[in-house]
């Protein structure tokens, strides 16, 4: 047998993983205090995000982490915002809202009421998004959006409606590609940081606090969006929230991911047909 | 088995970079290879396509909750960062861009260290941008190996020599020198495993 190939200065490297079962103390300890349960999200997720607020916060380790946690209050908060934000744009994956104003309007104008659960909308841009194509297609008037996220912060946000000028050129190249009727600019009005959307785009959009790992259904709808937010929880957890997601359609439903999701790791695999499969969207069947 | 995954991360220059490569490797490399390539949100992989004409080894699209087998290469999708959970599977995310890339290196690289520890190679080939620096010293902490392309023959020499300049490499090598060393190591590997 050769001798083998090993790095240079290497004292102490082990294959042990200490390291791994603090973050998941810490998470325990999260859950059995304050009942918030990251316990079932993606582990290099979940540590990525704890190591910044680390570095932001000056904590020198893990135990320290775990002593704020539990005994500062503001610092808890700044965590959970860290641990629960998601990073979305206004018309994110513009080919997926092309094949809705193709594939699903057609259905959606099929019924006299139209409920949309936009699950997991952080800071409002799919929701938003999604009441421009409404209202060009002409349902808005019979749609109800409802926007749901468990960060209070982040909902507050999204009601709001004012993001920050730096992104709305991507956002405006986004609309074009998406097959926007009209001009992105019809839509919000600039001050010298802003852009404030249209007080007409909020009228329809119940915002509401609901967490998806431990609420249960929150209204029967026609479609849900959930894109991209299924990714940062483990398989057994994506799971369960499908299920979750099954029961809250009717029948005939319209269930949305995101581009790199799919229904591959659920028990419910074939009870949808596929709309679109490159742009993940199926429908319930009957 | 001594080294159970191979990282790579490479920017510009990085079609001519991997297909040279990955040419020189055989059809039976074993070691499971996780390739990070700087992509725009909007690419098509036609990229990979021209990179699988180059090489006997199979390169495929990194899907999410997959896990890593052994005789694959995998590349990052557009507009997601890739990471590596310890149970050996593929994470996304959409979080911030770091190093003003998404998918970024040092994300891929901070997580693989610590699902593979002393079983990963790092490797930082050529590009114009000093994502990876963090990643490659963070794969030395954990105990792993860690490989940069010689500068000198780098199309863009900046992304291998910030590397240099975080951490002191294991070698410094032009391409087919990397080649070389892995199929070397693959080799020993395999003798590992019958004996």
């Amino acid at each position: 047998m050769s001798e083998e190939i090993e790095p240079i200065n290497n004292p102490g490297a082990t294959n042990e993983d200490k390291d791994g079962d603090d973050f998941r103390e810490l998470l325990e300890a999260l859950y059995q205090k304050y009942g918030y349960d990251f316990r079932q999200y993606s582990e290099a997720h979940i540590k990525r995000r704890i190591r910044n607020r680390m570095t932001l916060s000056g904590v020198k380790d893990i135990s320290e982490m775990q002593s704020k946690v539990l005994n500062d209050e503001e610092f808890l908060s700044k965590l959970l915002h860290d641990l629960s934000i998601t990073v979305t744009e206004m018309f994110r994956d513009p080919g997926f809202y092309k094949s809705l104003r193709e594939n699903v309007i057609p259905i959606l104008k099929t019924y006299p009421f139209i409920k949309i659960w936009h699950a997991g909308c952080s800071t409002g841009e799919e929701a938003y998004s999604m009441s421009i194509l409404m209202q060009e297609e002409g349902l808005y008037e019979r749609t109800t959006l409802y926007a749901t996220d468990f960060n209070q912060q982040v909902v507050n946000q999204a009601k709001e409606g004012i993001f920050s000028n730096v992104q709305i050129k991507e956002y405006t190249a986004n609309y074009q590609l998406s097959g926007g009727k009209a001009s992105f600019s019809d839509y919000y009005r600039a001050d010298e940081h802003n852009a404030i959307m249209n007080q007409s785009l909020k009228k329809n959009i119940v915002w509401a606090n609901h967490n998806l790992v431990t609420d249960s259904v929150f209204a029967e709808v026609n479609m849900i969006l959930c894109r991209n937010v299924l990714i940062y929880f483990d398989k057994n957890l994506q799971n369960k929230v499908h299920n979750l997601f099954y029961s809250s359609l009717i029948n005939g439903g319209i269930l949305c991911l995101g581009s790199k999701e799919s229904l591959r790791f659920t028990d419910l695999n074939n009870k949808y047909l596929e709309i679109d499969s490159k742009n993940k969207i199926y429908k319930k069947k009957y | 088995m001594r080294y159970e995954a191979i990282v790579i991360g490479v920017s510009s220059g990085g079609m001519n970079a991997l297909s040279s490569l990955f040419s020189a490797l055989p059809g039976n490399f074993s070691i499971p290879i996780i390739i990070l390539q700087h992509i725009g949100a909007r690419s098509n992989n036609q990229w990979i396509k021209l990179l699988n004409k180059k090489t006997a080894v199979i390169i495929k699209e990194a899907e999410e909750k997959e896990k890593i087998e052994n005789g694959n290469a995998y590349v990052s999708p557009p507009n997601y960062h890739l990471l590596i959970e310890r149970d050996k599977t593929f994470s996304f995310t959409i979080d911030e861009r770091v190093n003003y890339a998404r998918p970024s290196i040092d994300v891929l690289f901070e997580s693989a260290a610590e699902a593979y520890k002393t079983k990963l190679i790092g490797i930082i080939l050529t590009g114009s941008n000093n994502d990876g620096a963090r990643g490659m010293k963070r794969i030395k902490e954990c105990g792993g190996l860690i490989i940069a392309q010689d500068p000198e023959t780098a199309e863009s020499s900046y992304m291998p020599a910030s590397g240099i300049a975080a951490v002191k490499m294991d070698y410094i090598l032009p391409l087919q020198g990397i080649s070389e060393l892995l199929i070397k190591i693959d080799k020993q590997n395999d003798s590992d495993e019958a004996f």
